[in-house]
């Protein structure tokens, strides 16, 4: 047992000892502490240095509002956890812990280079100083600002721990299980409703934890604690979830829930859940979040061994920890006092109590001169002493008379308190609208946006007696308004004389000037200098001041700052605090993981992986695959020494000379069917489908409204009342979804119905001159030849006896036909044409080849070639648009001034002078040589390949004016000069279709 | 996440919803005889109101219908929903 833990008391286990490593040092600890208490017992207080100017830094707080203790904790080199805070890890066997932000050691850092030199960095230094030269911010300024100012390092091995995600409802959450949290739940459980509580502490309890003077219902505190859990745990309807943190309060009653399982296990079983992210939909919404206690804004109030009183006393009280040897108590706040009663019960000697406060009349002020202890008003701070922890503290005093005094009192600890101000995070991120009162002398929940209440220290209503019953009310209001009865039952309480603290948004105690730092924010190292030298360059907001100066913007999101930076400026400002407002309070209250938030959506299940019932094949087959939405398509297929240029040249050679066989059962499928069929697709596609016959297909494109292309594909009529429609792969979706909407909410009077059946086909495409060649011996019921089958069109019969709807299309330009079978039947299919193909030279090709094909034949690509603001004349596909329909969707569009202009872009090919030159799709097209920046663009390409059927590369592109200025020569300007390229016909191969009427 | 009361389906969690934009905007029965700027106020002009606004949603991953929604725009509270053609409540 160290000399700083107590003879007896707090909730540690007296009889367990932990042994463990901070920067690599062997401590030892109790089971029970957290990291800070066992690092306080052993008197050490040093734990960081901050942010920006390396100062050291000590445990400030005994939760998780602490700013300054922030540690990696390390098991292995893959589960390093930075920035956690030392007051919240739980101690464990064997537990290893590092500081942050040091070099190259805690007590020796040579970045505290930055403090000496702070004048230089004054708050937006970083705006100020490193303008100049514009690129040395990226490649010097900001690198070397990161490393010096900093957190602590993610580790960089993927993260082997298993996290998992689940939903929940219940009738009432309560968050945080302080007294009001209990009495709430306890009550509305009591009620009948079903009841979830949840606290980030790993034991509920709040601060009854730390509570030993009152007593409840005629038990001690603690004893109460115990019997009021039991009951929870016993009650089915009930829920405890401890080391749960509410992290996001999100609309409608929804809830975030992040639960920590193993990270306070010496040894976690291989595979044990790590983390649970619960997201909570509750009917009624307890807030009991409590309050966190204010620092003072002193000069030097940095340094090790300044502590806020409230977590002294828990420190005391809870772990059985004595901060120091000799404590002076600074305070605003007559909670102060209690800590300072306390700590001298248990054996710290109290040099003195300094109030700020002209007078303290309190009963607690009372029982502390009482008690012996040498008690001062109307004090200041001039500055405190000491390099790595305090060893004295320097007060500025002042007698009845006005006359002023210097007194520096020695001590190694000092307990700070500007009072309490309530946690209002939760609420305000659920849109409650906050209002200041001057009673709690602070922002207090006013009117709810959802339904919720908040109960006790979080609306500012302190002392036991009370927060138990604003708890139990709240309880029984939210149990109530979700459908059952609940009754408030009283609870007495003696022994509690904590009394009623507002907080008094600290001023600073010494005037701003080149003297020693008084800290606002201690994680951002925002002092308040840097808050004065925002408002005299002229912020008026505080949301701006917030942002120009970081306060409040760590990662502890201002819990300890925001109050005390909001009374610095409005004093400033001249205004009251209600009148400067308060900053936005975000999500997360402290920090979740990623791992958290990802659940199991990583690896192979980070997103759903669609696959055709061709894919298996492929796979033996080497091909080569890409990911096309959610779509697994074969790109190529590389045979041995084969690179991909070489495999694409192969592919494409064999489909212009023999056959080649595709996979296209991506393509999207709707069945439009109904009496009123042809009438709605009249009514959505520029093509005119009245005029198509039964046992026909035409090419079929689609436009929204504005009039520009929104997706395309082939449309088959293959009754009078059936359409079998096409869509792109990616674009199968929100066609169906588009055509969803105008059938339901404009055209609901026509009777037609639409069905995905995207993956109730398999779609084989066999290509190439031989493809009828292949195809013949394996059909039956149809007569595949030309005369009787045409180009475009379609017809039922069978393949090798499986059922098929045979599309006679081509998307190479070459003859070719489109297999339809069920799915089931489409590796079947697909082998048995492979294997009849063999003799005929049939090559499996992909997504490479079928692109190069298609754009030798300038077929476009809708979403490669056409962006979103091309109209059907843009990609010369004028052609399509039935002339006699009244309308269409997109139609009055067409007929706007500027969709006619023949200066809008148009699809055109490119030929560059040297054959292999292959262009770079994205790239921009001038019309003169030699052009500097800034250039006049006239378009860019779009798509881009070497056709090796034609031995030359190839491109289509969209250029202002484009067909008009066929024989052109326009210019790419690329880094490695420009490239001059002839203005061509997008069409390069076969321009007369000869090929495909075979 | 909004709660989302579906006619057809009860309360479901916004993810099985799509948002469809501002509701009860027939699309013109005869769009050829519009000028341009009542063709383009057609297309392009949205009421942004704080407060109550009535909008289209559909159940995209549930039934798959849409409807219309009256939601107040400041506090995303649901006013109530109603089918497609019912003018609202």
């Amino acid at each position: 047992m160290t000399a700083f833990r107590s003879a007896k008391g707090g909730r540690i286990d007296r009889a367990r000892t932990l042994r463990f490593r901070f920067d690599g040092a062997a401590y030892e600890g109790l089971a029970g502490d957290t990291l800070a208490s066992a690092l306080l017992a052993n008197g050490v207080h040093l734990v960081g240095r901050s942010f920006k100017y390396h100062r050291p830094r000590g445990i400030v707080t005994a939760g998780s509002e602490e700013p300054n203790a922030l540690v990696t904790v390390r098991r292995d080199a893959a589960r390093e956890t930075p920035n956690l805070r030392a007051t919240q890890v739980e101690l464990y066997e064997g537990l290893e812990a590092y500081s942050q932000n040091r070099w190259p050691s805690l007590r020796f850092d040579l970045g505290r280079a930055n403090d000496l030199l702070s004048p230089l960095f004054p708050v937006g230094f970083y705006y100020k100083t490193f303008m100049w030269p514009r690129a040395a911010w990226a490649a010097l300024y900001e690198p070397l600002i990161r490393a010096a100012a900093g957190l602590g390092r993610a580790p960089t091995l993927p993260d082997p721990d298993r996290y998992a995600q689940c939903y929940a409802h219940c009738d009432v959450l309560v968050v945080g299980s302080g007294p009001a949290g209990l009495a709430a739940a306890l009550t509305a459980a009591d009620g009948g409703a079903r009841v979830i509580l949840c606290d980030e502490q790993p034991e509920l309890g709040g601060s009854l934890l730390a509570d030993p003077h009152s007593r409840i219902d005629g038990v001690a505190a603690c004893d109460w604690l115990e019997r009021t859990i039991s009951a929870l745990a016993q009650n089915p309807r009930v829920r405890l979830l401890p080391r749960t943190t509410a992290f996001g309060y999100f609309p409608h009653n929804a809830i975030g829930l992040n639960e920590r399982l193993t990270d306070h296990l010496a040894e976690p079983q291989p595979g044990q859940l790590r983390e649970r992210l619960w997201q909570v939909r509750a009917r009624e919404v307890v807030l009991a979040t409590g309050a966190i206690e204010q620092p003072l804004v002193f000069p030097g109030n940095d340094r090790p061994g300044i502590m806020l009183a409230g977590a002294v006393q828990t420190y005391l009280q809870r772990y059985g920890v004595r901060a120091g040897t000799r404590a002076v108590v600074v305070t605003a706040a007559d909670g102060a006092y209690r800590a300072a009663l306390d700590l001298q019960a248990a054996g710290v000697p109290i040099a003195a109590i300094a109030d700020l406060r002209a007078t303290s009349p309190g009963a607690l002020p009372e029982a502390a001169r009482r008690a012996g202890i040498e008690t001062l008003t109307s004090m200041s701070v001039l500055g405190t002493r000491g390099s790595q922890r305090v060893s004295g503290i320097e007060l500025m005093t002042a007698d009845d008379r006005g006359r002023t005094g210097r007194r520096t009192l020695r001590c190694d600890l000092v307990l700070m308190s500007g009072g309490y101000t309530p946690s209002v995070h939760l609420f305000s991120q659920s849109r409650g609208k906050l209002q200041w009162s001057d009673a709690a002398r602070a922002f207090v929940p006013a009117s709810s946006a959802e339904r919720e209440r908040s109960a006790g220290a979080c609306r500012g209503v302190y002392g036991l007696a009370a927060t138990l019953a604003d708890g139990a009310a709240a309880g029984a209001a939210a149990a109530k308004a979700a459908g059952h009865g609940a009754v408030a039952h009283h609870l007495e309480v003696t022994g509690d004389d904590a009394g009623a603290d507002g907080s008094a948004p600290a001023l600073p105690q010494a005037s701003a000037g080149a003297g020693p730092k008084a800290f606002v924010d201690w994680q951002n190292d925002v002092t308040a200098n840097d808050l004065e030298l925002a408002a005299r360059e002229g912020f008026r907001s505080i949301e701006h001041i917030k942002r120009y100066t970081t306060v409040g913007m760590a990662t502890d999101q201002g819990k300890t700052s925001n109050l005390n930076a909001l009374g610095i400026a409005a004093g400033r400002l001249g205004k009251l605090i209600p009148e400067v407002g308060l900053t936005t309070f975000r999500m997360p209250y402290t920090p979740v993981t990623f791992g958290s938030f990802a659940g199991v959506a990583r690896g192979d299940l980070f997103d759903p992986v669609r696959t055709t019932p061709m894919h298996e094949w492929a796979e033996a087959a080497n091909a080569v695959f890409e990911d096309v939405g959610l779509w697994k398509r074969a790109r190529y297929f590389p045979r041995a020494g084969e690179d991909m240029h070489a495999a694409i040249a192969r592919e494409c050679l064999a489909v212009r000379s023999a056959c080649g066989i595709f996979d296209a059962s991506t393509l999207g499928k709707i069945a439009v069917v109904g009496p009123d069929a042809a009438e709605f697709l009249n009514r959505l596609y520029i093509n005119n489908w009245s005029s198509l016959a039964v046992g026909r297909a035409r090419y079929g494109i689609l436009l929204r409204d504005d009039g520009f292309i929104y997706d395309d594909g082939v449309v088959a009529r293959t009754a009078p009342d059936r359409f079998h429609v096409t869509t792109t792969t990616g674009g199968a979706a929100r066609v169906l979804a588009m055509m969803e909407d105008y059938r339901q909410t404009e055209w609901p009077e026509l009777e037609v119905w639409l069905t995905s059946t995207t993956e109730q086909w398999a779609v084989i495409a066999v290509q190439g001159p031989l493809a009828r060649k292949v195809l013949e011996p394996l059909v039956a019921g149809i007569d595949i030849s030309h005369a009787a089958l045409p180009h475009m069109a379609v017809a039922h019969g069978s393949l090798c006896g499986m059922p098929m709807m045979l599309f006679r299309v081509s998307f190479s330009g070459e003859l070719g036909y489109e297999i339809n079978v069920p799915a089931d039947c489409g590796r079947a299919a697909w082998e048995a044409i492979h294997a009849a193909g063999i003799a005929h030279g049939i090559t499996p090709y992909g997504t490479e080849t079928m692109h190069v094909l298609r754009a030798e034949k300038g077929y476009v690509i809708v979403g490669q070639d056409t962006d979103g603001t091309a109209t059907p004349d843009d990609a010369g596909l004028a052609w399509a648009i039935g002339r006699n329909k009244p309308d269409f969707v997109g139609k009055r569009s067409l007929e706007r001034a500027a969709m006619k202009d023949p200066h809008r872009k148009q699809l055109v090919g490119l030929r560059t002078r040297d054959p292999r030159t292959v262009l770079e799709e994205g790239a921009q097209l001038v019309e003169t040589a030699g052009q500097q920046p800034p250039m006049k663009p006239l378009g860019h390409i779009t798509s881009s390949y070497f056709s090796a059927a034609l031995g030359h590369s190839i491109a289509l592109a969209m250029v202002a004016g484009g067909r008009a200025r066929q024989g052109q020569t326009l210019f790419v300007p690329m880094p490695a000069g420009e490239i001059a390229v002839e203005v061509t016909s997008p069409v390069f191969y076969d321009p007369q279709g000869t090929r495909l009427n075979v | 996440m909004l709660l989302i009361h579906c006619p057809y389906c009860g309360e479901r969690p916004e993810i099985e919803f799509s948002y469809g934009g501002q509701a009860h905007r027939a699309r013109p029965a005869r769009p050829a005889e519009l000028s341009d700027d009542e063709w383009a106020a057609y297309l392009y002009l949205r009421d942004n109101p704080r407060g109550l606004h009535a909008e289209r949603w559909r159940h995209v991953r549930g039934c798959g219908r849409f409807f219309n929604a009256l939601r107040d725009t400041i506090t995303d509270r649901f006013a109530g929903t109603y089918k497609t053609g019912e003018s609202a409540p």
